[in-house]
């Protein structure tokens, strides 16, 4: 395990740290207006979201909760440019990503994405997969993005499996390398989706800490898919709950458990609280989803 | 790639092996831990049984049918012998000139099926305005059986040569073409996702995603397509060859010498087999990472 301290001096970028809830200077101020998304396969139109608007600070860690299949995947492969939008829009930084005229973002280096089911490049060792973006963009020679990459992965306790190929790690291990990759592009947002879904318990607890350790020393906009509950309120700043197909916003909670955060903080009585506002939410949700029996969206 | 023989390698206290063995050690620690196995043993009499069979059918019970067969013995014998009665033994140049010949035919067959197969398959199965243009007529041309291409063959190229190539590159191009487009399509969607993420261009995609996420298909399609290019090597050779194992079965068939006949066809058991493994070495040399996988699932 990497023991670093929240305020260790090792930054991956540049940017100064700042406290938390003092807004990123890299900015990541993400903004989600009258989203509609509306999928036809065959003809039959299919509500994915409707008018789902939200605001996510720069430096927010923001983490969406729902029941599955109710459309979260939509919102952030809206954000990350893999589907067009129907209407609305979004904004990062003021800047409009998607919106009128302009239904589908560019990808871009700008917003990482971490993969429900992990897509480090199985052919690339965990070092090549995290020297591949700065590469590809011409940012970095070889040699310094390889330099780059095996400290990086160094920083996250992961050095010595650096020429391994994701298929000889462990699935914690792998997610590890997965956010390494994402984090070495400096990007302004870093989206999740459920990256720690199919992990035991334990493995999970490690998996948090060591994000959480990463978010005190970047400090970057985290959007987090889960509905692990429990790991909603331990990772966020603020959980939205979002309703079931179609899916909007329904219900925000702040969580004002103070930074750094340790397993500790799961048993203060201030979780527990948050824990049944945000579990009665998502129940009622999670009840309608259940009754309409609708199948997941891809 | 590193082969090196680590001979010594590290204990603790206990004697207990700590480091994995590499290269030739590994190689070494792996027919040691076979021969404690069944397996082996089960292989050799499962062959001997066979053996016994072929002996027993041509040679030991001579029934009806059977008696014009060359059994095992008169095979081995002739096989073997530094003066072969029927002209085709293991000390005869004729022998290895038809190996020679046969072989530098599928050569240049399933190189060229390769160079234009594997590149048609990538390009159709990642872009979907090639696949359009040239998926049809791939899928009409496919079913037609090789041996009814023969006359078109002998029509358009000139020699004995040229017809013989043409049929064994059209069967094993049909067969690398199909997989290799199968491979990319089966390749996830969240690497080329997570390739345009990281900023890629198409090329880089192409390069990083595409050839190598195809790569696993593109080697289980080689290993067929060998295969169906000595097949269809051999038959277009029975019908319009000069020299070549299929030349030598038919030929001695027609002469009336069964074993030579029988020894090209044990020949090409051999040969195909040796290709094939040839190919498999190729594709676990190119693809370190999924041989390494399928080891941590004890595969």
């Amino acid at each position: 395990m990497n023991m670093t301290t929240p305020n260790a001096t090792m930054k991956q970028n540049s940017a100064p740290i700042v406290s938390p809830g003092n807004g990123s200077p890299m900015g990541g101020a993400l903004s989600i207006k009258n989203l509609t998304k509306i999928y036809d396969p065959e003809g039959v139109n299919v509500c994915a979201v409707d008018d789902c608007s939200m605001e996510i600070a720069a430096g927010e860690v923001c983490m969406i909760v729902g029941p599955s299949g109710c459309g979260k995947t939509t919102l952030l492969n809206a954000i990350a440019g893999f589907h067009s939008i129907t209407s609305g829009e979004i904004r990062l930084d003021g800047d409009l990503l998607c919106g009128p005229g302009k239904p589908k973002a560019e990808q871009g280096a700008d917003r990482m994405v971490v993969f429900q089911n992990g897509a480090l490049f199985p052919w690339k060792t965990l070092a090549e997969n995290v020297a591949y973006g700065p590469i590809v963009q011409k940012r970095m020679s070889k040699s310094e993005a390889n330099d780059k990459a095996e400290h990086m992965l160094a920083e996250a306790g992961i050095g010595e499996f650096c020429s391994k190929y994701p298929g000889e790690v462990s699935s914690g291990m792998a997610r590890r390398a997965e956010i390494v990759r994402a984090l070495i592009n400096e990007p302004k947002v870093l989206l999740l989706d459920e990256p720690y879904r199919a992990m035991d318990a334990l493995t999970k607890s490690i998996m948090h800490e060591s994000l959480l350790e990463t978010y005190d020393r970047t400090k970057v906009t985290i959007f987090f898919i889960t509905h692990d509950l429990e790991e909603a309120i331990f990772l966020g700043d603020k959980v939205h709950i979002v309703t079931t197909r179609p899916c909007s916003l329904k219900k925000t909670v702040d969580v004002n458990i103070p930074r750094p955060r340790t397993y500790e903080s799961l048993s203060s009585e201030e979780f527990r609280t948050l824990m049944e506002e945000v579990n009665e939410a998502v129940h009622e949700e999670a009840v309608k989803a259940f009754q309409a029996g609708e199948r997941e969206l891809a | 790639m590193a082969s090196t023989a680590q001979s010594e390698n590290k204990t603790d206290t206990n004697g207990r092996v700590m480091t994995a063995p590499t290269g030739f050690a590994l190689v070494w620690y792996r027919i040691k831990e076979s021969l404690t196995t069944p397996r082996p043993y089960l292989m050799l009499l499962g062959i001997l049984m066979w053996l016994f069979l072929y002996w027993l059918l041509c040679e030991g019970l001579r029934l009806d049918r059977f008696d014009k067969i060359p059994g095992p013995i008169a095979v081995a014998k002739e096989w073997f012998s530094p003066t072969p009665f029927q002209g085709i033994s293991l000390f005869t140049e004729d022998y290895y000139n038809n190996i020679y010949v046969s072989c530098r035919r599928i050569l240049i067959a399933f190189g060229l099926a390769t160079g234009i197969g594997v590149p048609l398959g990538l390009f159709m199965g990642w872009s979907k305005k090639f696949k359009d243009y040239t998926f049809p007529i791939l899928e009409i041309l496919r079913p037609i059986p090789i041996l009814a291409w023969v006359p078109l063959a002998i029509l358009m190229f000139p020699g004995f040569e040229a017809p013989v190539i043409f049929l064994a590159t059209l069967a094993s191009l049909f067969v690398t073409t199909l997989n290799t487009m199968l491979g990319v399509q089966s390749i996830d969607e969240s690497y080329f996702r997570a390739a345009g993420c990281l900023g890629s261009s198409n090329w880089d995609i192409f390069k990083n995603v595409v050839v190598p996420g195809a790569l696993p298909y593109v080697f289980t399609g080689l290993q067929i397509s060998i295969g169906v290019a000595w097949f269809s090597l051999v038959a277009a050779e029975m019908v319009s060859g000069d020299h070549g194992l299929g030349y030598l079965i038919v030929d001695s068939y027609m002469n009336n010498v069964t074993v030579p006949m029988v020894i090209g066809m044990i020949t090409l058991g051999f040969v195909g087999w040796f290709t094939s493994v040839l190919v498999r070495i190729v594709g676990n040399w190119l693809m370190q990472w999924h041989v390494k996988a399928l080891a941590q699932q004890g595969r």
